[in-house]
């Protein structure tokens, strides 16, 4: 039910990230999402892409402080509201989200977020009926 | 100059070598009979204390190592009783177990003496106003230099570490003549004096004594020119002593070593033989005189050079170079000693971190930082920042507790840490002050 996110470990310098991000695209591997948190000393580069181990295994050979960690994509109607509603779900069961980006695909919203109880939220998708995104789904784009 | 001691310090070599062979004689029946590290020791290769007569039969004694200080941690190598015993330093050791060192009476009144030495070669004079700007604590800089300049007659100001603010402003205010610190701090100093508004003009400083990390002629002179004073070098380990174990004189060529008190040898680190004059090698110190914690050969792992012939300035003392390296992998960080293993046994106790880790060391503002790289398991991997930042302070608080100086700790994905292949490749030191 999750999906694997690349998380880069980038330090504030000038180049780094052109640097992954050539790497990638030497590969052939497309880049469906992205974000960064920053911190005073360094960056977390989070990637959602085409071909996530295969990059991985690119990147980490290449020298790249990266790591696959496994996320939740969940895809929203294109209703006023909806990530308010889900978030709630998993709110009411006593799931924290670690933290959260959202990007659009065909027109549809995706929820990207990773959770501290990924059993929990696994149960709440089915209970609830949520649409998401499996790994699977990702090579297509 | 004025020479503190000019009979002890000016002494003919023959005369030097006989008091020597008679002191140390004096020590090996001591420790001997009060020391039974030292007593199976010599048992066990077979030397008797009246085989040692000449400071030459000095050769026949087995060597002491920090891992023997370690081993008999806290008061085993500690000759006299613990009634003798005034005073306790204690070093850093390179398991997290600090070396501890007793000083009697008698040893603070050497240790005073050859601190008085050191600094009346630097001119020093009881009209002197003196700021000691070592750390005062276990570390033996601040008292050790406190009670040789109080035995010369200077006025002491025991400024000691931190606050740099105020302790510029007082510099200023008081007419500060002289200064004692790490030639680290002394640019640090002089860093915040500039900031303040205060030029090397407006400061009555005319002497500094500095040590306790490795420097360079090229911070000599940065050091010279920005805190308008002369600059002096003074040694010491606190194993043997503390600071004023060797100082510069007015030649600048070379440190004397107080040998009447610290006989100096020089060996090979491999093959332990001795070493000539102007040939680098490991520097190797015997107690001449001291009760509380007499040591044998004891293996510093400086590397530096010898150099035997009388000074042009009147001592005849044996001079040792600059200290050049060491023989092992332990780092000088703002004064301090620390050994990677220190550290590597503080990542070992978290179930977090993997036992990779790279040191970095680097001179930012002229002060030594530390930068402690460790390698987070799969396990307990996480991209969240808040998790990672707490698993960071966690680790730089354990640290700090055991090497007393603050690091700064990244900690990194699993298999981000180049794998060392053998000793020392987890250290990267950028300081480049050797």
């Amino acid at each position: 039910m999750t999906i694997h996110q690349l998380s880069i470990f980038v330090e504030n310098r000038q180049g780094t990230l052109i640097k992954v991000l050539q790497l990638l695209k030497e590969a052939g591997v497309q880049l469906i999402a992205s974000t960064i948190a920053d911190t005073v000393e360094y960056g977390i580069y989070r990637i959602i892409c085409s071909e996530p181990d295969r990059a991985y295994s690119i990147l980490r050979d290449k020298g790249i402080s990266v790591a696959l960690s496994d996320v939740f994509a969940i895809e929203l109607d294109d209703q006023v509201g909806r990530a308010a509603d889900t978030l709630t779900l998993f709110s009411e069961a006593g799931i924290s989200i670690a933290y959260m980006y959202s990007f659009l695909l065909k027109g549809k919203g995706i929820l990207v977020f990773r959770t501290d109880d990924n059993e929990k939220t696994c149960q709440v998708i089915r209970e609830q009926g949520l649409k998401y995104i499996p790994e699977s789904d990702l090579s297509k784009y | 100059m004025p020479i503190w001691n000019r009979h002890k310090e000016c002494m003919s070599l023959d005369e030097r070598a006989e008091l020597q062979g008679k002191r140390l004689h004096k020590i090996v029946d001591y420790v001997y009979h009060n020391t039974p590290f030292y007593r199976d020791r010599m048992q066990s290769i077979g030397v008797e204390p009246d085989d040692i007569q000449t400071i030459g039969d000095i050769v026949k004694l087995p060597f002491t190592t920090k891992q023997d200080l370690r081993d008999n941690y806290p008061f085993g190598m500690q000759a006299a009783p613990q009634s003798e015993i005034v005073r306790v330093h204690a070093s850093t050791g390179t398991t997290g177990k600090p070396t501890i060192v007793g000083y009697t009476r008698k040893d603070i009144s050497v240790w005073s003496e050859a601190v008085a030495r050191a600094f009346t070669s630097f001119g020093v004079t009881r009209d002197d106003l003196f700021s000691v700007a070592y750390g005062y604590g276990l570390f033996t800089g601040g008292l050790g230099v406190h009670y040789g300049l109080e035995n010369l007659g200077a006025s002491v100001i025991p400024t000691s570490t931190g606050n740099t603010e105020k302790h510029a402003r007082l510099l200023a205010d008081l007419n500060i003549t002289g200064i004692a610190c790490t030639p680290s701090y002394a640019l640090h100093l002089a860093e915040v004096l500039g900031k303040s508004g205060y030029s090397p003009e407006d400061l009555s400083l005319r002497i500094g004594a500095f040590g306790g990390e490795p420097w360079t002629e090229n911070m000599r002179r940065e050091v010279e020119s920005r805190l308008g004073l002369k600059a002096y070098n003074i040694y010491g380990l606190s194993e043997i002593m503390g600071p004023g174990v060797s100082f510069e004189c007015e030649m600048q060529s070379g440190s004397h070593i107080n040998d009447d008190h610290f006989y100096p040898e020089l060996i090979d680190p491999k093959t332990l033989s001795p070493v000539s004059d102007g040939q680098t090698g490991e520097l190797v110190f015997t107690t001449l005189t001291k009760d509380g914690m007499p040591l044998l050969r004891y293996r510093t792992r400086d590397l530096t050079t010898l150099d035997h012939s009388p000074c042009s300035c009147g001592r005849t003392m044996a001079r040792m170079g600059r200290i050049v390296g060491r023989s092992d992998d332990m780092l000088i960080i703002r004064g301090i000693n620390v050994f990677p293993s220190q550290i590597e046994s503080v990542i070992l106790g978290f179930p977090e971190f993997e036992p990779h880790y790279v040191l970095v060391v680097d001179r930012v503002a002229n002060l030594d930082t530390l930068l402690v790289q460790v390698e987070v398991r799969p396990e307990f991997f996480t991209d969240d920042v808040r998790t990672i930042e707490n698993q960071q302070k966690k680790l730089a608080d354990a640290i700090k507790s055991v090497i007393s100086i603050s690091a700064a700790v990244r900690v990194q994905f699993p298999g981000t840490i180049k794998r060392s292949e053998g000793k020392g490749t987890h250290i990267v030191d950028n300081r480049k002050i050797l």
